[in-house]
């Protein structure tokens, strides 16, 4: 079942256009990530799926117009829009009973029992609660709905590492499953990189790049070369290069790269260690050949 | 309730299905729930202006029991304003709590929610702006007026027991005290009393409060007052005249109201109370016309709205 669907969204604010013609379609049971520097038009897209702005093109979550049918769409679908947006006059126990009273699917026992295992005391008010905290109230209340689309927007800004951890490991361990489908978007994308299964770049209001983590790991291959092996390293043209301790890290991408094929793997191999990058270097790689060929067409 | 409803809940959920009837009106109940977590002030308010008469009063009785005995002994009917003086003053004093609560709420009801960014937590469940909107209008249109008229019954109530006690204590009788002290009766008025004039009369004035409150992104008290100011300088500079100041105003202190048609303290049990004369009173219906209009805009308005 496809839980999102979108043909030439457009949004623009003023003479700002914030999403020129997105394309995408996640299907159900997967975890997307949609990644993109800041002002890419993230969180705009993922407010025209949550039905929190008008857009223009066609745009389908679960079936239904975001903007015309949100009210129904809110039954099926829950976001943590951003940290720290529980209100901070609301005690712990007070959440608890208002999202009880209002959400159909709410299970609160099973948000009890997220909560018993943090050291989260229900007589507290959120303006009492550490940030880090009040990350994990929020996700408890949102892990205990049964929503068939989570949609997350930067759910860790400004968490430490641990916290961040523990919130992409209960979400994986005690929420995902096969019939629920996530977005998530974030800067740190190393936090997600193995909680993902599908990957999306986002850069001025367009999709640059869309594919599964499988497809990730079998089409880009990362090579530490040494500098006497680099200009034959080069020669199969990667898609990106940096320095790093006099050595040249290259990034190929096996799909495009007319030299290159799966099968030639090994080929690069005699370079060095050939490995599967980070999504951080994919990005910076996607982003700076964007820029670049942005300054070649004003040139 | 919260075990209650959490087991309807689950029931439901096991269920499978998502009832409509239940979906109506519970969110409804949360909503004026959370109302009162967040604005505290709607109850503390008029308990606290109560206690602080209360105690007022109870000073006043023992400092001077004589004079509430003097009072008795004469002929009741011509003294009853006298001996009621006090009561009226408390449902003043609460009624005037009642409209400054009303104001302030209206001016702050869909501003705090942007200006603390929770507008992004409330509009992730399934309650719609128009519940939201409504909820909001129905704290001062009925929840305030209601609540404030049960604790102004409950002052007078003990005000009467106080002034009973010290009359006992002196050896007077009371008899003629709560002959003259209808209490239910004062409360009844006091009800009514704010319910027309202070709360339906005005609903256009605290709806428009409401949808600038939704507007606005600072000084909302500005922004609504502005288009008053503007239209009542243009009235009068372009024909010297100042209905339309006069007509706000009064409908803010609710003094145009045929709600009573005699002229005494309005939870004074002499008062004349006119209900149908308010009911098919052309300017009630156009009040709450134009008050629905703000509240509809208001919700459509939440809609395009986020944090600020």
């Amino acid at each position: 079942m496809t839980v999102i669907e979108a043909r030439g969204l457009r949004k623009s604010f003023g003479s700002t256009i914030a999403l020129d013609g997105v394309n995408l379609r996640v299907e159900e049971g997967r975890i997307l990530g949609l990644i993109g520097p800041n002002g890419a038009g993230k969180s705009t897209a993922l407010n025209a799926i949550l039905g929190l702005t008008s857009y223009q093109g066609e745009l389908k979550v679960l079936g239904r117009d975001p903007w015309t049918e949100r009210d129904e769409l809110m039954r099926d679908v829950c976001f943590i829009a951003d940290v720290a947006v529980l209100p901070r006059w609301l005690r712990v126990s007070q959440a608890l009973d208002y999202v009880a009273g209002v959400h159909p699917r709410f299970d609160r026992a099973k948000a009890e029992g997220f909560l018993a295992k943090t050291a989260i005391k229900r007589t507290r008010k959120v303006r009492e609660l550490s940030k880090g905290m009040v990350a994990q109230l929020h996700l408890a209340l949102v892990m205990a709905i049964d929503a068939k689309l989570l949609v997350l927007d930067e759910p860790t800004l400004g968490l430490d590492i641990l916290y961040r951890k523990q919130f992409y490991d209960s979400l994986l361990n005690d929420y995902f499953d096969r019939s629920r489908t996530i977005v998530v978007t974030t800067h740190q994308v190393e936090d997600i990189q193995h909680v993902l299964t599908d990957l999306m770049f986002i850069n001025r209001g367009r999709i640059v790049l869309d594919c599964s983590m499988e497809e990730f790991e079998s089409r880009y291959v990362e090579v530490t070369v040494h500098p006497e092996q680099a200009t034959a390293a080069r020669a199969l043209k990667p898609i990106h290069e940096r320095q790093a301790l006099g050595r040249s890290i290259l990034l190929f991408d096996l799909k495009t790269d007319l030299k290159l094929d799966h099968a030639d793997r090994s080929q690069l191999a005699v370079f060095g260690d050939a490995r599967t990058p980070s999504i951080a270097d994919l990005f910076v790689a996607v982003m700076g050949n964007q820029s670049d060929q942005t300054q070649g067409a004003a040139i | 309730m919260n075990t209650q409803s959490n087991s309807v809940s689950q029931s439901f959920e096991a269920n499978g299905k998502a009832p409509a009837a239940m979906l109506a009106t519970r969110p409804v109940y949360w909503s004026i729930r959370r109302e009162f977590w967040e604005n505290r002030y709607l109850y503390i308010a008029p308990l606290a202006v109560a206690s602080v008469f209360l105690f007022g009063y109870l000073i006043s009785v023992i400092h001077s029991p004589g004079q509430l005995r003097t009072l008795l002994v004469l002929d009741s009917a011509h003294n009853h304003e006298d001996i009621s003086g006090p009561f009226d003053i408390s449902a003043a004093l609460m009624m005037g709590t009642a409209i400054l609560m009303s104001v302030f709420y209206c001016a702050e009801a869909l501003h705090g929610e942007r200006r603390d960014r929770s507008i992004l937590f409330w509009k992730s469940l399934p309650v719609s702006d128009l519940t939201t909107v409504l909820v909001k209008a129905s704290i001062p249109l009925l929840i305030l007026p209601v609540l404030v008229s049960a604790i102004t019954a409950v002052m007078q109530f003990l005000m009467l027991l106080l002034s009973s006690l010290v009359l006992l204590g002196t050896g007077g009788n009371v008899a003629p005290l709560w002959a003259n002290s209808p209490v239910l009766q004062m409360s009844l008025l006091t009800f009514y009393h704010l319910l027309t004039a202070h709360a339906i009369w005005p609903a256009p004035v605290y709806c428009w409060l409401l949808l600038v409150s939704g507007w606005a992104r600072r000084a909302t008290f500005l922004w609504a007052a502005l288009p008053v100011v503007a239209i009542g300088g243009l009235e009068k500079i372009a024909f010297n005249t100042t209905y339309f100041a006069t007509l706000v105003g009064s409908r803010l202190i609710g003094s145009t109201a045929p709600a009573a048609s005699t002229d005494v303290f309005p939870s004074n049990p002499m008062t004349h109370i006119t209900p149908a004369a308010f009911l098919a009173s052309p300017g009630l219906w156009i009040g709450l016309a134009v008050a629905a209009i703000f509240v509809v805009a208001a919700a459509r308005l939440r809609r395009y709205q986020g944090p600020i």
